[in-house]
């Protein structure tokens, strides 16, 4: 119990993730859903830290260092794109994007 | 002992912070409590030892990503309140379990078969921002380029869509030249 271990934060980070995964199912409005995915991606790098710290390898690190880099990319295209569908439109609720009949 | 009591508050925090991100229904809680358990992520981090890894956690989640978050949402209209979809319940929490578990599956199945050999092991007598160093610029160096490529590509993406009609200031104009101006953008 005293003693943290890797299964420790592997159980942390599932359990971020499903929230994670909560917030993308059940979110409307794009932003918040923007908010979901970065949960996503946070508890992915926490499992990746974990098993860096605990078999002595540094691969883990390096790939929350490129998870951390698609996520900012990722953000800055997404939010734009947001902008510009919030002028055309108004609003930005997912239920309204349905011009390709999706 | 200390480590254990510093990873069960920050386990409790950011499973707290991020539970008031998905389920208020104000976008700005939302976005506060973000970045709070961004905060507290980086926490983990230097319990890990990965202590670079935690720096930029903070640098660019919780200066650059919340901060654009921020920016953004001054073009929304984030005062109202934000409508959920009505969806199944139970739907909802069978899939997020289900894929909970699998991802259990994906980490613990490399543990088990327990053949785990370190490629780039830790150096000894080296800080850990040296080591993140010695690796990222021999081994992931290319990997590095193309991630610093595609950040360019996305600051200019960024930029080319947010930007448009940056030239104009809607504080400066009154309500009529807006409008007129909105048809014209609009049509």
């Amino acid at each position: 119990m005293m003693e943290i271990g890797l299964n420790h934060y592997l159980v942390l980070s599932t359990i971020l993730f499903a929230i994670g995964l909560v917030g993308v199912m059940r979110r409307k409005n794009l932003l918040l859903l923007f908010f979901a995915t970065e949960i996503l991606l946070n508890s992915v790098n926490i499992a990746f830290a974990a098993i860096s710290h605990y078999y002595g390898d540094l691969t883990g690190q390096m790939f929350a260092f490129f998870v951390i880099a698609i996520a900012a990319s990722e953000l800055a295209v997404g939010l734009g794109l947001l902008i510009v569908w919030y002028k055309r439109h108004g609003n930005i609720d997912l239920d309204t994007m349905t011009s390709m009949r999706g | 002992m200390f480590e254990a009591v510093a990873f069960y508050l920050f386990a409790f925090l950011t499973i707290a912070m991020f539970s008031i991100t998905v389920m208020t229904s104000q976008a700005l809680y939302a976005l506060t409590a973000l970045a709070a358990g961004m905060i507290f992520i980086s926490a983990f981090f230097f319990i890990l030892g990965a202590d670079f890894l935690g720096a930029i956690q903070i640098i660019v989640y919780t200066g650059a990503v919340m901060a654009l978050y921020a920016f953004g949402m001054m073009f929304f209209d984030t005062t109202r309140e934000v409508k959920e979809k009505k969806g199944n319940k139970f739907i909802i929490i069978g899939l997020s379990t289900l894929a909970a578990v699998m991802v259990v599956a994906i980490f613990v199945a490399p543990i088990l078969s327990n053949n785990i050999v370190a490629l780039y092991p830790v150096v000894e007598g080296a800080g850990n921002t040296e080591t993140v160093g010695l690796v990222l610029f021999t081994k992931y160096l290319i990997p590095f380029e193309v991630a610093a490529v595609m950040l360019l590509v996305a600051m200019i993406a960024g930029i080319v869509l947010a930007g448009k009609k940056m030239d104009l200031s809607l504080t400066l104009m009154n309500s009529e030249e807006i409008e007129e101006k909105d048809k014209k953008v609009l049509s």
